[in-house]
């Protein structure tokens, strides 16, 4: 049997075995299910990588899952350097997280404990599902997937209502963003009759499309990513699903799923290359919702809030690199972040953790002297993602923003700008958190510790990555051999040549880069000092902070546009249409039969007169029939 | 007298007997309209049996053809003679039951 | 008009007359009287028609027997006039309508036969006459005859059994 098949079934195992035996199983062996199915994903993955690296990709068909006369769309998996790259990034991550929660989650009893990592592998293997999959079929699949886990492991602690309505929005935004999803893919049905990505990427599909065509499909496409990865407008899923536990926050919310819409889009790249359109139309939400997330976040007093904010936000740097056309930095941006986000998710649990379920920072301050791992290493998730040299985050961000530069100077100045406001909130949070003076009650003091190692061995494990992971592509600008480029270029090979090659010179480049770096390190040191010196104080903010702490009331125009309005349609039918008018039908024929019954019932009268009058009348009809009616 | 003479006839008495069945709620007379109906069919019957011996006749020879129909008026008044026998004493029956003999008290078929 | 037909004609004017009587009449006395003389008008008709057997048969048996077995029972119930229950009116008229429509349709379902113009052999023909008719009546269809008296006898042991006063 071919390996590729093994890649998903461990975590497909591990969910079976977790889930079905979940009365039964202790937390340590739970754990060792959990975790060890991913893992071993991630040695076959490996070997997968070394392979495509080699040179071999492969298209490994399980069966043909729709087959018609006019179309067929067979279940396979397809492993090139696009998607074994994204399998090594999830599994590898998954599994630091895996271990991660064997310890964050040691408090729950143990059904639940085995149900989450049921739930968690359940998510990997769709996760696994969406990226190796050979057609848009199989990606909805995983899509779907992967949004059923996410309200699973949302609405986790069930027993809170208010994170089952965070849940319930999470699903509902993703299902808005499906529907242009399908859209897309029936489209594309329509016109090539096939899916499959080998099948159409080719130039011969692509002449079958027309201009409108493939603007309508990639716009399509878009609306399901911005779905997933919450973009402007359906983006307010994100921080309401922070009510998960935080292993889950920094798996799905920040390093796997929603970086699903940006892995659709680098598949589709050749579809948008031909879409000027549409990547403005993408570059331009990325930006927006980068720079609006940023502002959201400098308000925000929930330390997973700022960070899902800061993903809402990176996210739109990944879009706006997409829009301009530098896939290659996008997909830099989504390894490097899923190494620095999962970093600072998992750093922040630990510290919830030390503070027994406390999120607020106001009370938190000076605890670097108590939690020294998770100190360095959130520093160094920090510093990554403000973007300063040599850690990751500089490298691949300053490639999106050259590109952007390349393109269209305004583009360039507003991603400096969200650059600038990350890397202000950012030190915020970390001088509010690890500087300054302990503000908690003295009973969280007393409790406070270092976390332990199955928590603190992932911390290090990512911290180094975020540290050397931008490595991998460092530009000629630097002497770098851009590896990862290199290694991506047959994807992206037929959008690269479509485009109009933008050349800056080396000077201005290096000018760039260090010029805005330079402004960067400039912020930080603002934010440190302000917020090193953090009091506690009980002001309600005013004015812009107001909107901002409010989150620009997003969520109660939408609740006033859309959520209201649809509940009182609900009522309607509910109460008026379907008690009178369906009801009405059928209680309606009931009355009817009913009714006729007790007609009927009075030729039953007992009457001989009667009787015999209904004989002679059925005997003229019969007459009359037969005589002229069959005669003729 | 062409046939068509004696259905008119037929018809109409038949026709009379069945207008006397119907409002009636005398038992007696329901019955006798009912006797009145077989008359008329015997009539008919007995002027086709004619009919088909003038036919033969003028075919060859007559021999007895024809003679079915009389020979069947002979029983349906056979019949005749034995339910009129029966029926009556069961309106007698009714009527030492409920002294009357109304139809209409004869309505247990109603459930 | 020879004077067959005067006579057809006669009878027949007789026999639906009385008819008509006997549904009409509001005494039942009358109405079993009037059914009497419609059976003498049709016995009349089968004279005309040359079938003597069955005259003198519709006479004696209906009109003798049957007819005064009627009598018998009114006159034991003491029916008249006043005892007559009331009458439906909307099943009279109902009664009236169907009746009227059967005759209507049978006549019309006549019109097209071609049986019509056939005649019927009046005053002649041997075939009514009691020689002929015993003799088939007692070679080719003497078992309905004799099932026939097997009847009677149910029929006569069915009226006493219903007729007991127990």
């Amino acid at each position: 049997m071919n390996i590729v098949y093994l890649v998903p079934l461990f975590p497909l195992i591990g969910f079976l075995l977790n889930g079905l035996l979940r009365n039964h199983l202790s937390k340590s062996a739970v754990g060792i299910i959990g975790s060890g199915s991913v893992l071993a994903s991630f040695i076959v993955s490996l070997m997968l990588f070394f392979d495509v690296k080699s040179g071999n990709n492969t298209v490994a068909t399980l069966f043909n899952f729709i087959n018609t006369k006019q179309f067929s769309i067979p279940f396979s998996f397809q492993i090139d350097q696009l998607s074994s790259l994204f399998l090594l990034v999830i599994t590898g991550v998954g599994f630091l997280i895996h271990l991660y929660s064997t310890a964050y989650m040691k408090e729950e009893p143990n059904e639940h404990f085995a149900r989450y990592f049921a739930y968690l592998n359940l998510f990997v293997f769709s996760m696994l599902l969406l990226v190796m999959g050979g057609n848009f079929v199989i990606m909805f699949i995983g899509w779907e997937g992967v949004g059923l886990c996410s309200y699973l492991l949302i609405g986790f602690w069930f027993k809170n209502t208010a994170y089952n309505n965070a849940a319930k929005k999470a699903f509902i935004m993703n299902r808005i963003g499906d529907l242009g999803f399908l859209l897309a893919v029936f489209w594309l049905l329509a016109k090539l009759g096939t899916v499959t990505y080998g099948e159409v990427f080719t130039q011969k599909s692509l002449d079958l499309l027309s201009a409108t065509d493939i603007t309508g499909i990639t716009l399509l496409l878009f609306v399901g990513a911005t779905g997933k990865s919450a973009q402007i407008p359906l983006y307010t899923w994100l921080p309401d699903a922070m009510a998960g536990p935080t292993p889950v926050s920094a798996l799905i919310h920040a390093a796997t799923m929603v970086t699903a819409g940006i892995y659709m889009i680098a598949r589709s790249n050749i579809l948008y290359t031909m879409a000027p359109l549409t990547q403005c139309v993408v570059a331009v939400i990325g930006l927006a919702t980068a720079i609006f997330a940023a502002t959201i976040a400098f308000k925000q007093n929930d330390i997973k809030k700022v960070l899902a904010y800061s993903t809402v936000s990176q996210l739109g740097y990944m879009f706006l690199g997409l829009g301009v056309g530098a896939y290659t930095g996008a997909v830099f941006h989504v390894i490097t972040h899923a190494f620095f986000k999962a970093l600072l998710f998992l750093g922040a649990g630990s510290v919830i953790h030390a503070m027994h379920h406390e999120q607020d920072m106001r009370n938190y301050g000076g605890l670097k002297k108590y939690m020294p791992i998770t100190h360095i290493t959130f520093l160094i998730g920090c510093l990554a993602i403000a973007g300063i040299y040599p850690f990751s985050g500089f490298f691949s961000k300053d490639e999106i923003l050259t590109a952007a530069f390349a393109q269209n100077k305004v583009l360039y100045i507003f991603g400096v700008i969200g650059a600038l406001m990350t890397a202000f909130y950012m030190f915020r949070l970390y001088a509010m958190t690890f500087q300054g003076k302990f503000r908690g009650t003295h009973e969280q003091e007393h409790h406070l510790h270092e976390s332990p190692s199955a928590m603190t061995i992932p911390l290090i494990v990512l911290g180094i990555l975020a540290l050397i992971g931008g490595f991998m592509n460092v530009p000629e600008v630097l002497g770098g051999s851009t590896r990862l480029a290199n290694f991506l270029q047959p994807i992206f090979a037929a959008s690269i040549e479509k485009q109009s090659a933008h050349h800056i010179d080396h000077s201005t480049e290096l000018m760039m880069m260090f010029g805005v770096m330079a402004v960067i390190i400039v912020v930080i040191l603002l934010a440190w000092m302000k917020y090193a010196k953090y009091q506690k104080t009980d002001e309600e903010p005013r004015g812009l902070g107001k909107v901002l702490a409010n989150k620009w009331y997003v969520d109660e125009l939408y609740d006033a546009i859309i959520v209201k309005p649809l509940i009182a349609f609900s009522k309607f039918l509910g109460n008026v249409f379907d008690k009178y008018v369906v009801d009405g039908i059928v209680n309606g024929v009931g009355r009817l039969v009913q009714y006729g019954g007790r007609q009927l019932r009075l030729i039953q009268s007992g009457q001989v007169g009667g009787y015999i009058l209904l004989m002679v009348l059925s005997m003229l009809v019969y007459f009359a029939v037969q005589m002229f009616i069959l005669k003729k | 007298m062409p046939i068509n003479y004696y259905i008119f006839v037929a018809i109409a008495l038949f026709c009379i007997g069945v207008i006397g069945v119907l409002p009636r709620r005398n038992a007696i007379i329901i019955f006798m309209c009912i006797e009145l109906m077989l008359n008329a069919v015997n009539l008919l019957l007995i002027a086709f049996s004619k009919m088909h011996h003038q036919l033969a006749a003028a075919n060859g020879d007559a021999g007895v053809a024809g003679i079915e129909g009389q020979l069947f008026v002979f029983f349906i008044m056979v019949v005749a003679a034995a339910e009129v026998s029966v029926g009556l004493a069961i309106i007698v029956m009714m009527f030492r039951n409920v002294h009357s003999v109304d139809v209409n008290f004869l309505n247990r078929l109603k459930h | 008009m020879n004077v067959t037909q005067i006579l057809f004609w006669f009878l027949t004017v007789l026999a639906l007359g009385s008819a008509i009587g006997v549904v009409l009449s509001k005494n039942p006395v009358h109405s079993v009287l009037l059914l009497i003389i419609t059976f003498f008008a049709i016995s009349g008709h089968y004279i005309l028609l040359n079938a003597q057997f069955l005259a003198i048969v519709n006479l004696i048996v209906y009109a003798g027997a049957i007819m005064v077995l009627f009598l018998f029972v009114i006159m034991l119930m003491n029916l008249n006039a006043d005892t007559e229950p009331q009458k439906n009116k909307w099943l009279k008229l109902a009664g009236g309508i169907a009746g009227g429509s059967l005759m209507l349709i049978l006549i019309a379902a006549l019109k097209e036969s071609e049986v019509k113009q056939n005649l019927t052999q009046l005053k002649e023909g041997n075939i009514g006459l009691i020689e002929q008719l015993g003799k088939t009546l007692f070679t080719q269809y003497v078992v309905p005859f004799e099932i026939s008296s097997v009847l009677f006898l149910s029929a006569m042991v069915g009226a006493v059994v219903i007729g007991k006063k127990d």
